[in-house]
């Protein structure tokens, strides 16, 4: 089984289509498209164990660290980029942003938003940084340093110029129901966003 | 059909390894054409299996072997022999390249000096050795004598070819040359060309050795010399490169071999009496003339060169799976270089892995044990061995 927000994601992807997956972890996501949507393409990850497991898969993968950009990738030499909760790790989210619709019509990523109400919670009323599912570090150990909510990302793509195709929630493993996607900055916990430049 | 020679008597020989081996030679007397222009009219190559070839011929895999190496890969020829052969961490049952699955092939390349034509061989036109009058050899000549080889052995398709810095330009030359014929490839500290340093001290090798007098022009082994001076600088220089500055400090330090400095010339420091050490056992065991052959083969090497410089269109007829790694501390074929290799390969539209493995060892990482380059090696082999069995291949871009 993967990741709820990898299964959404696995619905958007169309069938045979080219793509990158950026921190693309154990590889299950491209190992899936590949077998069953005959989707091609590379992952780049950073994690060494995450890497051999791509190999063991069959899966494509290039050891890589997303702050260095994607110089090796040509404009518009993909369908469709994913990147997958590492948005928050970057040290330039905004660049890498436009680097990967550089490089694809397309892109689909996805963040743990900040705005959720159980992160308010411990904020707002306990008065500590939230620690969850989606957020398991501590201040002083997290990689995520960028932190951001369902407004702040649409605020950034419009400031792009960017056209958000489709948006999605995640809660714990499921999908949102009604109430995360009718207020996905209060009751989504994991953001999933598609985005395309203005044609 | 030749087997492993695998002698499962010899106890005290670890249980992981493949054994006592025994070399075989393979004569070929098609003449061979080479990219100098050249024809060898005949030739030998030795080598040696490990592992048993399955009924469908599906299981080979070639190992191609770097500048100072040769066929004795794996294993033991004696059960009495302080080392095993150069890769032994990685050829074994239940290593990476695992014999239990893999029929593996490891040869002495053309030029070489253990035992393939090479120098040291009597040329027939002239009855005397060839000493400096074998062709310069490229690795595009190796592959197709390669080639010949595994008709001979009756392979029509490696599982796998693999090797490390020049055995892995010849993994590249192969999935250009005979990309029906290579099933994967593990390209290993290797680059796609030399650059302008690597020739330089290529260059300074090949001066120390045909500046000895005891060179006689190539011809010393009708003097009954050997360019041991030469050939022992050559050596000296090259294994700088091979290892990183943090493995020589580590290892040697500012460390003396008394207490005391003596103000002379003499060998005072221990990196000093390491290098001699590594160069004289070199200049007795090696040929030099081997050797000149070996860095020009290197020099050479430039799959791009005919295609612009574009390696990304010379790399166009691969068809296989590629698994590129180097090595965090190798600056004689540095992270960047394979790095350029994948960019290639990736605008090509093959499928490629890479991963850079940390270690402290430089260039020689590739010959060490390594937890994560094992790990990653094994997995990729795995998928070879499985796809040699038939299954579906995935995951291709």
């Amino acid at each position: 089984m993967m990741r709820a927000d990898l299964n959404i994601i696995y619905d958007w992807i169309a069938p045979d289509a080219h793509v990158l997956d950026l921190a693309c972890g154990d590889g299950v996501l491209l190992e899936n498209l590949a077998r069953h949507k005959g989707v091609t393409g590379y992952g780049l990850e950073i994690d060494a164990d995450g890497i051999t497991h791509c190999v063991a898969r069959g899966v494509s993968v290039i050891e890589h660290n997303l702050d260095d950009g994607l110089a090796s990738f040509s404009d518009q030499s993909y369908d469709q980029v994913i990147m997958t909760q590492a948005l928050q790790a970057l040290r330039r989210p905004d660049r890498m942003l436009h680097e990967m619709l550089r490089v694809a019509d397309e892109g689909i990523i996805t963040f743990p938003n900040f705005a959720y109400w159980r992160h308010r919670v411990h904020l707002g009323l306990r008065g500590y940084m939230p620690v969850s599912k989606s957020l398991p570090h501590a201040w002083y150990d997290t990689p995520n340093i960028h932190l951001s909510t369902f407004n702040d990302f649409e605020h950034l793509c419009r400031d792009q110029g960017l056209v958000i195709v489709d948006r999605a929630v995640g809660v714990g493993n499921h999908r949102g129901h009604w109430t995360s996607r009718l207020w996905p900055n209060l009751f989504g916990e994991i953001a999933i966003f598609r985005v395309r430049r203005q044609s | 059909m030749p087997d492993s020679h695998s002698a499962d008597t010899e106890s005290q020989l670890p249980p992981d390894s493949v054994g006592v081996v025994v070399p075989e030679v393979a004569h070929f007397e098609t003449p061979l054409e080479l990219a100098c222009g050249k024809t060898l009219p005949a030739y030998d190559l030795v080598y040696e299996t490990y592992g048993t070839l399955n009924a469908e011929r599906t299981n080979a895999v070639l190992v191609c072997h770097a500048l100072s190496g040769h066929h004795h890969a794996a294993g033991y020829h004696h059960p009495d022999d302080r080392k095993p052969g150069w890769w032994d961490a990685y050829i074994g049952p239940g290593k990476p390249v695992d014999t239990r699955h893999f029929f593996v092939i490891s040869l002495n390349n053309l030029g070489g000096c253990h035992g393939s034509t090479g120098p040291l061989s009597h040329n027939p036109e002239t009855g005397r050795l060839w000493g400096p009058d074998f062709p310069v050899v490229t690795v595009s000549d190796w592959v197709h004598s390669q080639a010949r080889l595994a008709d001979r052995l009756g392979i029509e398709r490696f599982a796998a070819v693999i090797g490390g810095s020049l055995g892995g330009m010849q993994v590249l030359q192969w999935s250009i040359d005979y990309p029906e014929r290579i099933a994967s490839a593990a390209v290993i500290a290797a680059t796609p060309r030399l650059s302008a340093q690597n020739i330089a001290f290529n260059e300074v090798a090949r001066q120390a050795i045909r500046s000895d007098p005891d060179f006689s022009g190539g011809w010393y082994a009708e003097h009954d010399t050997m360019p041991k001076r030469g050939l022992k600088l050559a050596r000296m220089v090259g294994h700088i490169t091979y290892l990183s500055a943090d493995a020589m400090g580590s290892k040697f330090g500012r460390d003396l071999r008394s207490d005391d400095l003596h103000f002379g010339f003499g060998v005072e420091f221990q990196v000093e009496s390491y290098l001699r050490y590594q160069g004289d056992t070199f200049s007795t065991t090696f040929d030099a003339n081997t050797y000149l052959l070996m860095t020009k083969a290197l020099d050479y090497f430039d799959p791009a060169a005919a295609y612009d410089g574009n390696l990304s269109r010379a790399m166009a007829p691969a068809q296989c799976p590629f698994l590129v790694l180097s090595f965090s501390s190798d600056w004689r074929f540095p992270p960047s270089r394979s790095r350029e290799l994948v960019d290639a390969l990736i605008h090509a539209g093959k499928p490629v892995s890479y991963a850079n493995i940390e270690s402290p060892y430089g260039h020689d990482a590739f010959l060490l044990p390594e937890p994560r380059y094992e790990a990653i090696f094994s997995a990729f082999m795995q998928r070879a061995a499985s796809s040699s069995e038939g299954e579906p291949k995935e995951g291709q871009p």
